[in-house]
């Protein structure tokens, strides 16, 4: 028996059921890590505070994202990969018009957007930044030795989207439903993976830098 | 012991060593965890990795025992996978194979805590692998001893009152100033490290003169004088709950306001930061670093210091003073009044990197060698800015950082903080016994 008669089926199928299966897991599976987190709770801290947590918190939420000159001298391409590839990736996520218009019909938010060349650039930019980050970790022998089947499989996932985006932009796959459909499956498939993973990392890194700012703003420490 | 008895043992021991991890995951630890994408700079960022290439010294992967029970017991997904036979254990071996790299590859110092981009305190989680080593018995024998003397004797180095009383003396007779041991009711209580007592005893004598010229009520106890606490290097909350509480009671006898915490790193985290935890509750005194104190006397007036020492000098942040204690300035402060040739290292501040001895691996015989060869970040850092004297603020740094010069055919004095400014007292208060000589 054939699954889909045609690929305008397909592309309904993942608008559709799979849409919602995927959106179900990442929501749900999100919601049950973050609860996992915060039902563990910490101990009290008798020690008398230096300073307050909650700004040195926040703080470090953002300070965070910038490194120690001396770790970037020692690590630069980690450091600038990472951050080509985190912005092209959110360019690409944020400011396409048709994500845009997903996201307006879904959450009904609404954003001007920026012209699809662009966004083309930013995606061609995010695959190789991807790709370099592959190859870096294959090749570095500490990330060669930390790496596990969840790194790559992750790397996969997250490379799907954007290569099958790229595809469905320049229609290289015929018929376009089916082009959409695999792009939209494939983002799918990020979605159902990203809480039984390190992806959560994009949600848990604001808990984690609190933690860590709000313990050093406690001992007066600058984060 | 037979082989079936052995395995008991063993079974017994890693029951245990994994009951104590459990008891250490908490809200932090989990998302930490949560948030590792294997990025791989907290590698960068630990000496133990950068000066030998090594990645088993990657931070991350020293703290993977936790991160296994944490995995397996805390998170939905991981339970399933123990359920379906996938989750790798922790095991005996496994313990044993990590205790190199808990111990002798990490001093704590937190570096790796500063630089992780997600933010994770890893540093602090290798503090709680620590309690399930300890547990599992996968403490190494060089710390297993300085907190058996500890807790027996009262010394990580063994010195008993007796050893104190005859330094004290020395220095009475010395310099004719007097050592107030147990009074009532004086404001502050100085704690020592037994390094202190034995190698820099001018630290007692440098606390005697700045206190008596700024006029500072003060006494050491004879029932706790010792600040060290081999519990928190070895990781056990056990150990450490009890050596806090002996500086609980002594300042609590003595009705003191204040405890000064010494020239040594880990003894502020100690009875600064994990002592009201891990007695749990707070003090009815206040804890001080002497740096905080003396900068404090220097600020209101009270400590007046005369002349500049003119050779070019740096300042070594002890990590637990500085990186993990938030006592930045103060050092700073103090120098400028004291010395007229002061240059930063590179890195220096709050991202110094550590002298390679800090966290109990300078008790521990068995690191000697890799501690030695990470000190070569040290030399580096030194060599970029060719001083003439090395100040610190750590008895333990102190020796450590002068083991390793000397080693290195480095000509460098390493000078205590407290022990510069004592030689830099105004003349006119100089006490009557120097004035004498």
């Amino acid at each position: 028996m054939e699954l889909f008669s045609n690929a305008n089926d397909f592309l309904l199928w993942t608008r559709g059921d799979a849409f919602n299966i995927a959106i179900g897991i990442f929501i749900v599976g999100s919601i049950i890590r973050v609860l996992e987190i915060f039902l563990l709770g910490r101990k009290h801290d008798f020690s008398e505070p230096r300073g307050t947590e909650w700004g040195p918190g926040l703080k470090n939420i953002i300070s965070r994202s910038a490194v120690d000159s001396g770790t970037f001298k020692r690590a630069p391409f980690v450091v600038v990969v990472g951050y080509i590839w985190h912005i092209c990736f959110f360019i690409v996520l944020l400011f396409f018009v048709p994500h845009i218009e997903l996201i307006h019909a879904t959450l009904g938010l609404k954003w001007p957007g920026i012209p699809s060349q662009f966004v083309d650039a930013s995606t061609v930019i995010a695959m190789a930044a991807l790709l370099a980050m592959l190859w870096h970790r294959l090749t570095h022998p500490v990330l060669k030795f930390l790496s596990t089947y969840e790194d790559y499989l992750v790397w996969l996932v997250t490379f799907l989207p954007l290569l099958t985006g790229y595809i469905a932009f320049h229609r290289m796959i015929d018929p376009y439903p089916m082009a959409l459909g695999l792009h939209i499956l494939s983002v799918e498939l990020l979605l159902i993976v990203f809480p039984f993973t390190k992806l959560m990392h994009a949600i848990t890194l604001f808990i984690a830098r609190w933690y860590t700012g709000a313990m050093m703003g406690r001992k007066g420490i600058e984060s | 012991m037979s082989a079936s008895a052995n395995t008991s043992k063993n079974t017994l021991n890693i029951t245990k060593g994994i009951n104590a991890l459990k008891q250490q995951i908490d809200a932090p630890t989990a998302a930490f965890f949560s948030s590792c994408v294997h990025c791989g700079l907290c590698a960068e960022a630990c000496l133990f990795y950068t000066e030998t290439n090594d990645p088993k010294y990657t931070p991350i992967n020293k703290v993977e025992p936790l991160r296994r029970i944490w995995e397996s017991e805390y998170t939905l997904f991981g339970k399933l996978k123990k359920l379906l036979g996938l989750a790798k254990p922790v095991t005996d071996e496994m313990l044993a194979e990590w205790e190199p790299l808990i111990y002798d590859g990490c001093t704590l110092c937190g570096r790796c805590s500063m630089v992780c981009p997600v933010g994770n305190d890893i540093s602090g989680m290798i503090r709680k692998v620590r309690e399930g080593m300890v547990a599992s018995d996968h403490a190494p024998e060089g710390l297993i001893g300085a907190s058996t003397r500890a807790i027996k004797i009262g010394s990580p180095m063994g010195i008993r009152l007796k050893a104190l009383k005859a330094q004290i003396k020395h220095i009475e007779s010395d310099t004719g100033l007097t050592i107030p041991i147990d009074v009532e009711g004086a404001d502050y209580l100085a704690l020592l490290s037994s390094m202190e007592i034995i190698n820099f005893p001018e630290y007692i004598e440098s606390l005697a003169k700045i206190f008596k010229q700024a006029g500072v009520s003060w006494t050491l106890s004879s029932e706790a004088f010792e600040a060290t606490n081999s519990g928190i290097q070895i990781g056990s909350s056990d150990i450490a709950r009890e050596l806090v509480q002996r500086v609980v009671d002594g300042a609590e006898k003595l009705k003191v306001k204040y405890v000064i915490s010494p020239e040594c790193g880990h003894a502020y985290t100690a009875i600064r930061w994990d002592g009201p935890n891990l007695i749990g509750r707070s003090y009815p005194f206040k804890v001080v670093h002497i740096l905080e104190l003396l900068d404090e006397l220097q600020q209101s007036g009270r400590l007046k210091t005369s002349g500049l020492l003119e050779k070019k000098l740096t300042f070594h942040d002890p990590c637990q003073i500085v990186r993990k204690g938030g006592v930045e300035a103060q050092p700073r402060r103090l120098l400028a009044q004291v010395s007229s040739q002061f240059v930063e290292m590179s890195d220096a501040g709050k991202m110094n990197w550590c002298c390679g001895g800090g966290g109990g691996v300078s008790a521990n015989e068995r690191a000697d060698e890799l501690r030695l060869k990470a000190f070569n970040r040290k030399k580096h850092q030194l060599e970029e800015i060719d001083i003439e004297v090395l100040v610190t603020a750590c008895a333990n740094c102190r020796l450590i950082l002068e083991e390793g010069l000397e080693e290195n055919n480095m000509d460098i004095p390493v000078v205590g903080l407290s022990e510069l400014i004592s030689d830099h007292l105004l003349e006119d208060n100089v006490v009557e016994g120097e004035a004498n000589e």
